[in-house]
């Protein structure tokens, strides 16, 4: 086994999660750029714990998000339906004086209800969810408007603390806040336990294992890069250190992550969205996971509006303005398919960082938004023609070309990657998957599932 | 004909390598002018990327190797620069646009025009021309989608005439034919050939070859084995095999020596209705019954009912369920969706692995346990362990060649990839197993292992249903065969008794023969 490809395993032997080393690797060069351009002021503790609490509602998006697009669809009203749980929160607890945590509560609810609503249409009745989530942005952007007669409504201070929160301070006078210290620490263990299981199973499973000092190597930037960011996130202005709504993030990506990769509901995600007429016929009932991927994405939005009405102390109709373009973008910039079936949680939050990262340095170097616009919508086209033009030459994605030198073994291009004519052409490789069988349009004869109807 | 008319093409020391891989090492090939070249090999082999070759789908420059044509040396840059010499290729996917009609897929991209707009009137005199040309009656304005797959191959035949065509290249012509089209295909190839028009074929049918075929490269890993007149040198079916594989396959069917048991699967007067027409059925009182450790074929052409019932039987998942019912060791069992199917030891491996059978982003073992998730987890989280280690085992005992079970489904070959969706139905633990053209597409030594794995299968006491279009398989497999004629079971027969003659009679005709 050579050096090289003991190296790559430092970063995960296969290629998905070469790729989301791809990814990783383009964050850090935005964040070390920024870091040298801005003279410092990146990685300044302010500016991250800033950075945190104002993404981490588009990142929340972002994880519902990918299990929509994965799943083979798009949800366009997310903004509008963060805005409308937002309002309906904080009039709650405004005009009619529900408690903060009750409230919370009645958002969840919303976007149960509003998920439902979409979900039924996309999943049961087969409307596009790009028409119907169109249709739902605005629906709810004009309901937030109605229930707030167009007006911003202030939510009591309890409430701030998931926005605007951060670790509470205690125990002896460190000079840093010890609950961010703790807490990196118990992200340290848990980084060092995850990869002595990772090695234990893979003997168990007899499976080919990195050398002893993959695995060390790969602890160590691990845990240098947990502990410096513990410091740095400790280590603000006093009063601030890691926010709240980090830790839902963080809860969350990780709840996600495991339910996508791990848990039958996830896989049937990747099924449906891969091959809806294989999935059927393995026996996943598409509709039901259409409807909760929706409904799911409903929910998640709630909260993101929830968080952000926290965070600015009010309510008001211009919230969650275009947030479904910052989430979708950092689906995609994290390596989904447009056509479905492929994306991680992992992958869309590294994509999401990368836009927050971008956004953030452009702000500190006092670049106006017109021009942030422009350069947002300029960095989401290239990652993805990269990531195009990679598939298409059967390397996989980002991590192909950012790692040319170090791969050797080429992956193979997933079929729906490809337009439809260009299977038989160029793009092809040899005669691996000949012979393609006919989906040809014999019309008598082309057996359907009967579910190919809508959707 | 024959070995004395001149060589139109010919393909020198071709050597065309992909990263990693070298698809074609030295390949060379000789075509007559006015004769039907087959080109022979198992999946794999080459064939097609020879062929791309050939027409420019790989331009000049990305192989090795001289094409001589008509005796000039040939650079193709794309597709269009191999047409306007005359070589026009037909692809296995076929590419017509289902929603155009004839006249528009015949003139795509070659439009008839009058002052800058398109003639239709001349473009539709001259496609009735074309079509009265390959035996087609349809009216020219018929949308694509409204024909029969084996008139959409005479549609790209005629689209291929409009070019000019001299020689013809033709993957897989007949793979999704039945047996009517495909021999009024053969005719019209041979006709072609009458009026100076070569071809060559590419096709797993070794009976066709045979029947129409003058000359036969066969091509092996890469490389060209050898050249072989089909009259000179005597060729038939197993000589072809021999040159493909390398070796005398003894037999192809493995020996079995069946274990019947008794019934254990019963379909009674099963009624389905067409998903989109209710007043056609596409069962119309079916009556099945299949034993223990039975292997029971089901025959009929393409569109008789024959995917349709066993799809309806699986979870219903075809057409409208009207009446009928299923018994299963004794019990009467309602099966109302695919998840029922399954649980009820149900399993259907349907005939077009890439589109009803694998998602074709997923890996090798995700895919394996993917209809049975269940069986793998604990409340609701799925063990990666196990699934790790079940893929493992199904790679070692049904040979799947792969290097990991890490490896994704899309880059298997067609035989690989079919033991992937075998290796999934297996793992659900199925007592009966539908098994629509288990082996379409798969060539000959992958199709000995599938059907080693289905004599296994039954061996172990599950009963088995299958679905094929070759007749000689259905005789070589089975214990017993239905007949299946536009949605009724019209005969029923014990295989040793039956041949393809028998069958056919009963594939094709309503009346139930009895068999005398």
């Amino acid at each position: 086994m050579s050096g090289i490809k003991d190296l790559k395993k430092v970063f995960g032997g296969n290629s998905s999660n070469a790729r989301q080393f791809g990814m990783i690797a383009t964050l850090i060069v935005a964040i070390l750029f920024f870091q040298v351009v801005t003279g410092g002021l990146t990685l300044q503790p302010t500016n991250l714990i800033a950075l945190v609490s104002q993404y981490s509602y588009i990142l929340i998006l972002a994880i519902g998000m990918v299990m929509v697009i994965v799943a083979g669809h798009i949800d366009l009203s997310v903004g509008s339906v963060a805005a409308f749980s937002g309002i309906v929160v904080a009039k709650a607890m405004d005009s009619w004086g529900l408690p903060w945590g009750a409230a919370i509560l009645l958002g969840l609810v919303v976007g149960v209800v509003i998920g439902a609503w979409q979900g039924f249409w996309v999943a049961y009745v087969g409307v596009p969810a790009f028409i119907v989530t169109l249709a739902g942005m605005l629906l709810f952007r004009g309901a937030n408007q109605f229930v707030g007669n167009a007006d911003t409504i202030p939510v009591p201070e309890g409430f701030t603390v998931i926005g605007a929160g951060y670790l509470p301070e205690f125990g002896p006078n460190t000079g840093y806040n010890n609950a961010t210290l703790l807490l990196g620490l118990v992200i340290i263990v848990a980084v060092v336990y995850n990869e002595f299981r990772l090695r234990r199973i893979q003997q168990k499973m007899g499976s080919e294992r990195a050398p002893l000092w993959v695995s060390a190597v790969k602890l160590v930037v691990l845990v240098a890069i947990v502990a410096y960011a513990a410091t740095l996130f400790a280590g603000g202005r006093v009063g601030t250190s890691f926010p709240i709504s980090g830790i839902i993030l963080g809860v969350l990506v990780l709840v996600y992550g495991f339910v996508t990769q791990n848990t039958i509901f996830g896989r049937h995600i990747y099924a449906v969205g891969g091959n809806s007429h294989a999935a059927e016929l393995s026996g996943v009932k598409a509709k039901r996971i259409n409807f909760f991927v929706m409904m799911n994405m409903s929910v998640l939005a709630s909260l993101a509006g929830m968080i952000y009405v926290a965070r600015a102390g009010a309510s008001g109709p211009q919230d969650g303005l275009n947030w479904e373009l910052d989430a979708i973008a950092s689906v995609f910039i994290g390596g989904a398919a447009v056509a479905g079936g492929i994306g991680t949680v992992t992958g869309s939050i590294v994509g999401g960082f990368v836009i927050a990262v971008l956004n953030n340095g452009l702000q500190l170097l006092g670049v106006g938004s017109d021009k942030v616009q422009m350069i947002k919508g300029l960095v989401l086209l290239i990652a993805v023609a990269v990531d195009v033009y990679n598939k298409s030459q059967g390397r996989p994605s980002i991590t192909g070309f950012l790692t040319r030198g170090l791969r050797r073994d080429k992956n193979g291009i997933a079929a729906s990657d490809l337009p439809p004519g260009a299977q038989n052409g160029v793009g092809r490789d040899a005669e691996t998957t000949e012979p393609a069988l006919t989906p040809n349009g014999d019309i008598s004869d082309v057996q359907r599932p009967k579910a190919t109807t809508p959707n | 004909m024959g070995v004395d008319s001149p060589v139109i093409l010919e393909m020198r020391s071709i050597t065309k390598e992909f990263p990693g891989v070298k698809a074609l090492d030295d390949v060379s090939m000789q075509v007559r002018a006015g004769e039907v070249h087959a080109i022979c090999g198992e999946n794999g082999a080459g064939k097609s990327t020879l062929m791309k070759v050939l027409s420019g789908v790989y331009p000049f420059g990305t192989y090795t190797g001289d094409i001589v044509y008509q005796g000039a040396e040939m650079r193709f840059r794309d597709i269009r620069s191999s047409e306007s010499q005359g070589i026009v290729i037909i692809h296995q996917e076929l590419a017509l646009i289902p929603e155009l009609s004839i006249t528009e897929n015949i003139f795509l991209g070659n439009e008839p025009t009058r002052f800058g707009a398109i003639d239709w009137r001349a473009a539709k005199t001259k496609a009735i021309d074309l079509l009265a040309r390959v035996g087609l009656k349809d009216d020219p304005d018929t949308a694509i989608k409204n024909l029969g797959v084996g008139k959409q191959q005479l549609v790209e035949i005629a689209k291929a005439l409009n070019k000019n065509v001299k020689l013809l290249i033709l993957d897989e012509p007949t793979a999704a034919l039945n047996e009517a089209d495909s021999q009024h295909l053969l005719d019209l190839i041979r006709g072609l050939k009458g009026r100076g028009i070569s071809s060559i074929m590419i096709s797993h049918k070794l009976n066709e070859i045979e029947a129409i075929a003058d000359s036969i490269t066969i091509i092996r890993d890469g490389k060209t084995i050898e050249t072989l007149d089909v009259k000179e040198d005597g060729v038939n079916e197993d000589r072809i095999i021999r040159g493909m594989v390398g070796r005398n396959l003894a037999s192809r069917f493995p020996d079995r020596t069946p274990k019947i048991g008794e019934v254990f699967f019963e379909v009674k007067d099963w009624w389905v209705r067409h998903p989109q027409t209710a007043e056609r059925f596409v069962c119309k009182g079916s009556n099945i019954t299949v034993r223990k450790g039975e292997i029971v074929g089901l025959a009929g052409l393409m569109g008789a009912g024959r995917t349709e019932l066993a799809m309806s039987i699986f979870g219903r998942s075809y057409g409208q369920f009207v009446s009928g019912e299923i018994v299963k060791d004794g019990e009467k069992i309602e099966i109302k969706n695919v998840s029922d199917a399954i649980d009820n030891g149900l399993a259907y491996v349907s005939e077009d692995r890439k589109v009803l059978g694998l998602n074709l982003l997923d890996d090798i073992k995700r895919s394996t346990v993917a209809a049975k998730l269940t069986k793998i987890s604990k409340a609701s989280v799925v063990n990666t362990y196990e699934e790790h280690s079940i893929a493992e085992d199904y790679r070692k005992s049904l040979r799947v060649k792969t290097p990991t079970v890490d490896e994704g489904v899309a880059k298997l070959s067609g035989g690989n990839q079919q033991k992937v969706v075998l290796a999934k139905w297996m793992f659900t633990d199925p007592d009966l197993l539908i098994l629509d053209e288990p082996t379409r597409g798969i060539d000959v030594g992958a199709k000995f292992e599938i059907y080693n794995i289905i004599n296994q299968l039954a061996a172990q006491g599950k009963g088995v249903i299958v679905i094929s279009s070759e007749l000689p398989e259905l005789l070589g497999l089975s214990d017993r065969i239905y007949t299946i004629f536009e949605g009724s079971v019209t005969n029923e027969i014990e295989a040793s008794e039956a041949d393809a003659e028998t069958l056919m009679r009963t594939m094709t005709s309503k009346k139930k023969e009895q068999a005398a």
